[in-house]
């Protein structure tokens, strides 16, 4: 074991359970997270097999996917999605898991509630079977996203079979901008290091820029990890990470609290360890982050063109381009400013958190949605919400002519009834622009919870560098 | 789970890079409780017109493509999302092997668990690839490939044969078509001594 190790060999070393010969090693799970969608099959295997929940109080679930975000006393319209989430109620139930009801006033996005609860905590490994679990690697974790087999395989055993993934350094240097957000410098990354640059990695994000972020900025940065095709994303626990954990339900309390504390000081990378890459940027080099393709790594600053497919050097490149510009009705040369809004939606795993709506609201204080747009805010959890409530945010988005929802992935993946219609064009401050993810034929924009705000009141992208605040 | 050790069959050629998880089954048909009957979905936006009926356009319609076992595409295949129902999707459709120069890890790892061999190839053995099929297709013929899992190679009948590599454990389990499950439960006892050794409380039963 070498002295110097990053925070991933730490977790790792600390969580291989054993490495039969000829066999990939067992990985302790710490948390497992649970939803309706990717569930299912896992509890039949369990099922049908005679087996059990080895660790049901380190298992904990919540209906996100498929949840309708108008007003939950009324029943599910959808009798499939309605199956799915009586089903996972009934799963829970039988092998004793924790479940985050509907009715309850914690349940929310599963990458939400987690850190939110206490639930997710610095040196844990965490799985859940949705590839944004790198979410949870904000707090120093290991989390990753995993199949519906993998999530059988971790119910009945706890561990997961594992190969030990390579360790990237992405180090942001400096100060973040005024106006640019973290999910600026997530989308600029990507851009940077393509939709595969990470595949076999666990990026470890390091620098200035990073350090400055406060909890839910770097949970932003964390959770795009795989839309850079990595298998997950960790920031280094510091201080503002023990900060944010202090007082939460699922968290320790007291003197176990400050035992903690001592474990996860020793949790970042020690001085000189070596990572198997690294890459550098500058904080200064990013502007606003508006993407124009139909992956997230086809993306450009607030101030540019939609780029002409001729001018990619790669054929996969340029076929991809072309194809993506055909599919999202737009031409190269065209100013990213000039493009058009039908839909803005302010949600997700990504940006649904507090800062994000005190973000959102902020650019949004005092003006009106345009009449060409319609708008949607939709908090990530039960909590969030009413601590938007708290503070008067749901007024200042209700006022402009938002939609103002209960908690879900909504319109992210278009499970539930929030979809756009066919070539309806959304600015989104969720993490994937894929074709059709939105709803068949919907075109999508991924921007940061302020540029959404702000093309919600223009009708079309702005700067919001230059945003005249209220 | 189903076994793998050799397989010939009729290669469909989807000449794209960074087909996603969200392409090769869609979300609206994510809500099914079961593992099977997927296959009807597979590549749903694509495969079919807005009346239902085929797109005659979209590489798995061609009859070149016709009772295709091979799936051979470009880079990143399989990125985004981790729903399992994609390989579902592609194994009830008929797919028992897909080779791309490059796999997102999740989709990778599922494949295993789903009797569906992923076969990472050099991106000049995949252009070579990709031409002989194009070329089969414009002499309205079927191109063919064998995977052979115990030799670890993929192969046509004229003369283009290649090695690839595959976790030696997960290529095991395959072969034999193994619970892994049950292969992991084996180690129950080391599982409780980490836990113990952790200050976790002992598990009954």
């Amino acid at each position: 074991m070498p002295t110097a190790r990053t925070l991933l060999d730490k977790i790792w070393d600390d969580h291989v359970v054993c490495s039969p010969a000829g066999e990939l090693p067992l990985l302790y799970i710490d948390r497992h997270l649970v939803h309706e969608v990717t569930s299912p099959q896992a509890f039949e295997g369990l099922r049908l097999a005679g087996r059990k929940v080895r660790r049901p109080e380190a298992t904990f679930a919540t209906p996100d996917h498929n949840v309708p975000t108008s007003d939950r006393r009324l029943p599910i319209a959808d009798p499939i999605s309605k199956q799915q989430i009586d089903t996972l109620r009934a799963n829970c139930r039988e092998f004793g898991v924790r479940l985050f009801d509907l009715d309850d006033a914690d349940q929310g996005i599963v990458h939400v509630i987690g850190p939110e609860l206490g639930i997710t905590q610095p040196g844990m490994t965490i799985v859940c079977g949705d590839s944004h679990t790198a979410t949870h690697g904000a707090l120093g974790s290991l989390a990753f996203g995993i199949g519906t087999s993998e999530v059988e395989h971790v119910l009945a055993t706890q561990t997961l079979r594992q190969a030990k993934p390579k360790s990237l350094e992405l180090r942001v240097e400096g100060r973040l901008p005024a106006g640019v957000t973290a999910k600026d410098i997530v989308l600029y990354l990507i851009g940077k290091l393509s939709t595969e640059g990470g595949v076999g990695h666990v990026i470890e994000y390091t620098g200035e820029c990073i350090r400055s972020l406060g909890m839910e900025q770097r949970m932003t940065v964390c959770n795009m990890s795989i839309e850079a095709g990595a298998r997950a994303g960790m920031i280094a626990p510091d201080a503002i990470t023990f900060d944010y954990l202090r007082g939460r339900d699922l968290a320790p309390k007291g003197a176990a609290f400050d035992a903690a504390v001592a474990r996860w000081e020793k949790l970042p990378s020690d001085p000189g360890a070596a990572y198997d890459r690294v890459e550098t940027f500058k904080a200064a080099d990013v502007v606003p982050q508006v993407t124009w393709g139909t992956n997230p790594a086809q993306v450009t600053g607030v101030d540019a063109t939609v780029p002409d497919p001729g001018r990619f050097a790669d054929p996969n490149d340029r076929s991809s381009a072309e194809r993506a510009l055909d599919y999202m009705g737009l031409a190269g040369g065209t100013r990213i400013v000039d493009i058009p809004l039908d839909r803005v939606f302010i949600g997700s795993c990504t940006n649904s958190r507090i800062e994000d709506l005190r973000a959102a609201a902020g650019v949004v204080r005092g003006y009106r949605v345009a009449p060409t747009v319609r708008a949607m805010v939709v908090p990530g959890s039960g909590r969030v919400k009413r601590q938007a409530e708290a503070e008067g945010l749901d007024r200042v988005f209700r006022e402009a002519g938002f939609d103002w929802r209960e908690a879900g992935c909504s319109m992210c993946l278009g499970m539930n009834p929030d979809t756009l219609a066919p070539q309806e064009r959304c600015a989104s401050t969720s993490n994937r622009n894929f074709e059709g993810r939105q709803g068949k034929g919907g075109r999508t924009h991924l921007v940061s919870p302020a540029m959404a705000a702000a093309a919600a009141v223009t009708g079309h992208f702005v700067d919001v560098r230059d945003w005249q605040y209220k | 789970m189903q076994s793998f050790t050799t397989h010939t069959g009729v290669v469909a050629a989807l000449n794209r890079a960074n087909v996603d998880t969200d392409q090769i089954i869609p979300k609206q048909f994510l809500k099914r409780i079961e593992r099977t009957g997927f296959g009807q979905f597979l590549f749903c936006d694509w495969r079919f017109l807005a009346d239902g009926g085929l797109n005659p356009e979209f590489e798995l319609n061609q009859p070149a493509a016709a009772g295709a076992s091979v799936l051979l595409a470009r880079r990143n295949f399989g990125c985004g999302s981790s729903r399992e129902h994609a390989p579902w999707a592609l194994a009830d459709y008929g797919f028992r092997a897909v080779i791309a120069p490059t796999f997102a890890d999740i989709f990778f790892n599922n494949c295993f668990q789903n009797g569906m061999v992923p076969i990472r190839l050099d991106e000049a053995d995949v252009e070579e690839l990709f031409k002989r099929a194009a070329a089969a297709a414009a002499a309205e013929a079927q191109y063919r490939l064998t995977v052979d899992l115990k030799a670890c190679t993929v192969s046509d009948d004229a003369g283009f044969s290649r090695s690839f590599t595959v976790d030696p454990f997960r290529r095991q389990c395959l072969l034999e078509g193994l619970d892994d499950i049950a292969l992991s439960l084996r180690h129950t006892d080391e599982v409780a001594a980490w836990e113990a050794a952790h200050g976790l409380p002992a598990v009954s039963g």
